[in-house]
């Protein structure tokens, strides 16, 4: 897959991860194992990206007496789900577009 | 491995690296780890779940900027001291102009490479440019009456656009190669600025 379009996709998929309820980097690991296989500097990489681009929060919580991070979504991380979204209806309707002249040719 | 030997090879490895990042970096594998053994695992399964440290340290090394690892390397330590300063600019003639010529040695090499990938497409184009020549004189000879020699100019017009398309072949190949090696060179360079030195 494109770089650029697999960078994307994946920052998306970390929002989406987080978006109902804080989660920790192993937990969102977890949870898209079943979608995606996600190295965790991979994850560590994306994390640090939302965070520069402010679509998430982090904080540090004790938990069996060790430190662990929680990601938060932000309004703008939010946002940029919808727009994936929103983008993602022209991706599929110009993807119709391009299927059907190939089916026009055969 | 346990967890207390991969962090502690990581953190050998990755010596150098700016000690903020590093220590962010530590704690987000340690963590990862930690959750592992929590939901069952032993430290060994964690450990191998998260990968070789050669791959984790090649990922990180690729994301780092080169600049970044520069001045952490030529950041001092401790505050200079005054003879220290003076020393530094006494000095100047001397490691400025070393300074200037090793990074245009660096610069050049880098030149170099791409001068190689140009030179092969421009050879790529000759061949073609003279097999298109080839075939217009031949068939300004066949006009002047000479067919012997429009044939000849025909042959030697076709192999020469048969050498521009394997060329062409082997200037992509080329370029690939360049492309990859200019990398892994960044990549070297790079660790040279990384790794074991704070063990002691």
């Amino acid at each position: 897959m494109d770089i650029q379009l697999k960078r994307g996709l994946l920052d998306v998929c970390v929002l989406a991860a987080i978006r109902n309820e804080d989660s920790y980097g192993y937990k969102i690991i977890k949870d898209m194992k079943p979608y995606l296989e996600l190295s965790e500097s991979t994850l560590y990489t994306i994390l640090k990206r939302l965070e520069a681009g402010k679509l998430l929060t982090v904080r540090s919580v004790e938990h069996e007496g060790r430190l662990r991070k929680y990601y938060h979504i932000t309004e703008a991380g939010k946002s940029r789900i919808e727009e994936f979204k929103q983008d993602w209806q022209e991706i599929v309707s110009v993807y119709n577009f391009i299927t059907r002249e190939d089916n026009g040719n055969e | 491995m346990n967890k207390e030997e991969f962090i502690t090879e990581l953190r050998q490895r990755l010596a150098g690296l700016p000690q903020e990042d590093l220590d962010e970096r530590i704690s987000f594998y340690e963590e990862m780890i930690s959750d592992r053994t929590e939901d069952g695992m032993s430290e060994e399964e964690a450990v191998a779940q998260i990968g070789s440290v050669d791959s984790v340290v090649e990922q990180i090394m690729s994301e780092i900027p080169l600049a970044k690892l520069v001045k952490e390397k030529v950041k001092p330590k401790r505050r200079m001291k005054t003879w220290e300063i003076v020393l530094l600019a006494c000095g100047s003639p001397v490691w400025v102009p070393l300074l200037i010529a090793f990074s245009a040695v660096a610069f050049a090499l880098y030149i170099v490479l791409w001068a190689l990938v140009i030179c092969v497409y421009a050879i790529d184009i000759c061949f073609a440019v003279c097999s298109i020549g080839g075939i217009v004189s031949s068939v300004m000879f066949f006009m002047d009456g000479n067919p012997a020699a429009a044939l000849y100019f025909i042959g030697a017009s076709l192999i020469l656009a048969g050498l521009a398309i394997l060329m062409f072949y082997a200037s992509v190949a080329v370029t690939k190669g360049v492309i990859k090696l200019t990398g892994k060179i960044l990549l070297k360079i790079k660790s040279m600025f990384v790794g074991r030195r704070q063990e002691k």
